[in-house]
């Protein structure tokens, strides 16, 4: 009978097993970026010191195609500043770190980002579920963190936004995306009133950013008078969503709506499409990637994201910041945030000068160069490019414009672009 | 509840691929007791291999005619590694407690997947897969693409000629005297390390073939993707009664159902609705699991193996 014990053990073992891949950590081979800094923390004065800033983001595995647009567009950034000497006696660099969308490796991301003393602020994450479990981290460490692309509301409005009691839980934490409940409004009027969808069938990931998003479109969808055809909820990391099609099929839907990343929604529109359910699917800012067109291939035909901002490639001003990535070849989608990451890692940039210049020139020792650094970011004001940049008492973004993207023809197509108003 | 024949033939597809890797845990289990965590990522090779070899063929070429080639490539990757990891992993602690072997299952599962996600170009994220054209077919309700025939094809044709195998041939006999009492049937002149070797090979060659199928049916592949499928296949070999090979695809389709149903009604049933849905699918995939073995406990066909213990 020994083996039958072993089986149990096995079955134990597996679940170790489980825990240790999700544990997994190989960013330390991704330090290349900061390996060079020193002498940040010191107080040298005219002569060449260098600052590094953190960057969060998944590099590799799901979300990485969006994570890596997070990654070059802060390296483009630091690029410029360093070009233009926007701050003159310091060099600026980027030390990436790759979270692969896991709150965990989020977390021991940001511990090492407090814990090193030549950075000065970091840039990231690109999930709010990942964003959650490193507030506390840069809170006590009086670190500033800005993400360029979290969307979830309670990050900076407290877990009761919903009822209209915002209080905001970390001063240390910015973002210049706008929030879900912008998001999920807008995209709950556009499907009921643009689209003309009155029958909705709503699925999400289960993830902070996904679960919240879906929520907040089904709220506005039926108060608007749409119907719910029904809620699903997806594992993520899964390919096989047959059950799922074959639910939506018999609902008799006319939208789907998916409250989470790409890599799941990409294989659901495909196999609902395969499966003859000419419906569209419409998702939020984790969808709006090439990768997603490249993937579903025609099945993307006709689907819908919304998004934050307004289409970067509209802009004037960021049309050089296009050009560098392009030329540069760096990988990625740089669409969604990747101006909104320039304008993040600009705005601790800029925060660096005042805080210079408010002592005589010289960037105060670490620990209280990052605590100055809070206040300097907060009163943050400038056009970047992608848009007006400046943060009101949550550390929300005070540029709150959406665009709907439809695919046309195989590309990503801005139908409508706005600010919600509720 | 008319959407029930579809949901049956969606838990038959999903059900096929895990009885296909499930084969090969079953077979090297029956013959050396030992667990094969790895077995996950030969899998998830083969189905590497596969468009390893699509990618350098000309793009001229159709998917029909690249078929044969694309899973001659997957197979030649998976029966290497398999064969490979017997070789040099397992064959060394053949005499050590059973706890090494075990551990080194997982340490070289973990380690092959880490092999293609550097190595592999691209392979970070997950890699596109060419898909077969024409379908969906209509069978009365039920939609079939044209993925999940050849999955289901492929299933049979391969479940049928192991059958075979197994029964008829002298390699086959051989295999089932080696897993009865391994002393003996070297004592009367079997070579076991021999059908040792061609048990791993022919679970690579399924896994392969899983793989391949995988791919068609998806349209793209991940260097992660073998851990899941790995730990269901291995759940379907319990649920079979691990060790015997039909019980090892048996085990995949009543799985692959139990999933694919519970995902769809659980959520019908009043008072049940937070706990249906495709995100409980793994839950109550493994409740079947407990179930299954609190009643028999020997799984659903029962081990053929003399228990040696």
């Amino acid at each position: 009978m020994r083996h039958r014990s072993l089986l149990i053990l096995t079955s134990v073992l597996t679940t170790g097993a489980l825990t240790l891949t999700a544990c997994g950590s190989r960013s330390d081979d991704d330090k290349g970026g900061s390996t060079g800094g020193s002498g940040g923390g010191s107080s040298s004065a005219a002569k060449n010191i260098t600052v590094v800033i953190g960057v969060d983001a998944p590099l590799t595995g799901p979300n990485s195609a969006t994570g890596l647009g997070l990654q070059y567009g802060a390296q483009i950034a630091v690029d410029d500043a360093n070009a233009k000497n926007l701050v003159p006696g310091v060099t600026f660099k980027i030390s990436p770190k790759d979270d692969k969308a896991q709150p965990a490796t989020g977390q021991q991301n940001a511990t090492a980002f407090t814990s090193d003393n030549t950075i000065i602020a970091a840039v990231g994450p690109l999930n709010s579920g990942v964003a959650q479990s490193m507030q506390q981290v840069f809170a006590s460490a009086n670190m500033v963190e800005i993400s360029p692309a979290n969307t979830n509301p309670a990050l900076t409005q407290g877990k009761d936004w919903a009822t209209g009691k915002k209080t905001r839980p970390f001063p240390t934490y910015f973002r210049t995306a706008t929030t879900d409940a912008n998001q999920g409004g807008f995209a709950g009027d556009y499907a009921y009133n643009t689209l003309k969808a009155k029958n909705a069938f709503v699925v999400d990931d289960k993830q902070t950013y996904g679960a919240g998003l879906a929520g907040i479109f089904k709220g506005k969808f039926s108060g608007l008078g749409g119907k719910i055809a029904g809620t699903d909820h997806v594992n993520t990391g899964d390919t096989d969503y047959s059950t799922l099609v074959t639910k939506i099929k018999n609902s008799h839907a006319d939208m789907v709506y998916y409250g989470g990343q790409y890599d799941e929604s990409e294989l659901i529109t495909k196999q609902l499409k395969a499966a003859g359910v000419k419906i569209p699917l419409m998702g939020g800012d984790g969808m709006y990637s090439d990768t997603y067109i490249k993937t579903a291939g025609a099945a993307a035909e006709g689907d819908l994201v919304t998004s934050v901002g307004v289409p970067v490639s509209t802009l004037q001003t960021a049309t050089d910041f296009i050009n560098t990535y392009k030329s540069k070849g760096y990988p990625g989608d740089y669409g969604t945030y990747g101006g909104y990451t320039y304008d993040a890692t600009t705005a601790i940039i800029k925060a660096v000068k005042v805080v210079m210049d408010a002592n005589g020139g010289k960037l105060p020792a670490m620990p209280d160069a990052r605590k100055a650094l809070i206040d300097a970011v907060q009163k943050t004001d400038f056009d970047g490019v992608a848009g007006h940049l400046s943060f009101d008492e949550f550390g929300d973004t005070t540029n709150k414009q959406l665009t709907v993207y439809q695919v046309k023809s195989g590309k990503w197509v801005a139908v409508k672009s706005g600010t919600y108003t509720g | 509840m008319h959407t029930l024949p579809q949901q049956l033939a969606n838990g038959l597809f999903i059900g096929s691929m895990y009885g296909l890797i499930a084969i090969g845990y079953t077979m090297v289990y029956g013959i050396v007791q030992l667990i094969n965590f790895a077995h996950g990522e030969i899998y998830m090779t083969g189905a590497f291999g596969a468009l390893a070899v699509y990618t350098n063929l000309p793009d001229s070429m159709s998917i029909w005619a690249a078929l044969p080639l694309m899973l001659a490539g997957g197979a030649i990757v998976s029966v290497l590694i398999a064969v490979g990891a017997e070789r040099l992993a397992y064959r060394p602690l053949r005499g050590a407690p059973r706890l090494a072997p075990l551990i080194t299952a997982i340490g070289l599962s973990l380690a092959l997947q880490q092999v293609v996600f550097l190595w592999y170009p691209n392979a970070t994220a997950g890699k596109h897969f060419p898909q077969l054209p024409g379908g969906p077919y209509h069978v009365g309700d039920v939609d079939i693409q044209s993925g999940d025939i050849f999955l289901v094809v492929a299933a049979v044709v391969c479940m049928a000629a192991l059958a075979a195998f197994v029964r008829t041939s002298r390699t086959g006999r051989a295999m089932q005297a080696t897993a009865q009492d391994p002393d003996t049937a070297q004592l009367m002149g079997i070579d076991t390390n021999r059908i040792i070797v061609i048990a791993f090979a022919i679970g690579g060659f399924f896994a392969a073939v899983a793989g391949l199928a995988s791919g068609l049916k998806y349209g793209q592949i991940k260097y992660d993707m073998g851990f899941q499928a790995g730990l269901k296949a291995f759940t379907a070999a319990v649920l079979g009664g691990i060790g015997n090979i039909y019980g090892a695809m048996l085990g995949g389709l009543v799985l692959g159902v139990a999933e694919s149903c519970a995902s769809a009604y659980i959520s019908n049933i009043p008072g049940m609705e937070q706990l249906g849905g495709e995100g409980w699918k793994n839950v109550w995939a493994f409740v079947l699991l407990i179930l299954v073995l609190l009643a028999r406990p020997q799984g659903l066909l029962g081990e053929r193996v003399a228990d040696r213990a």
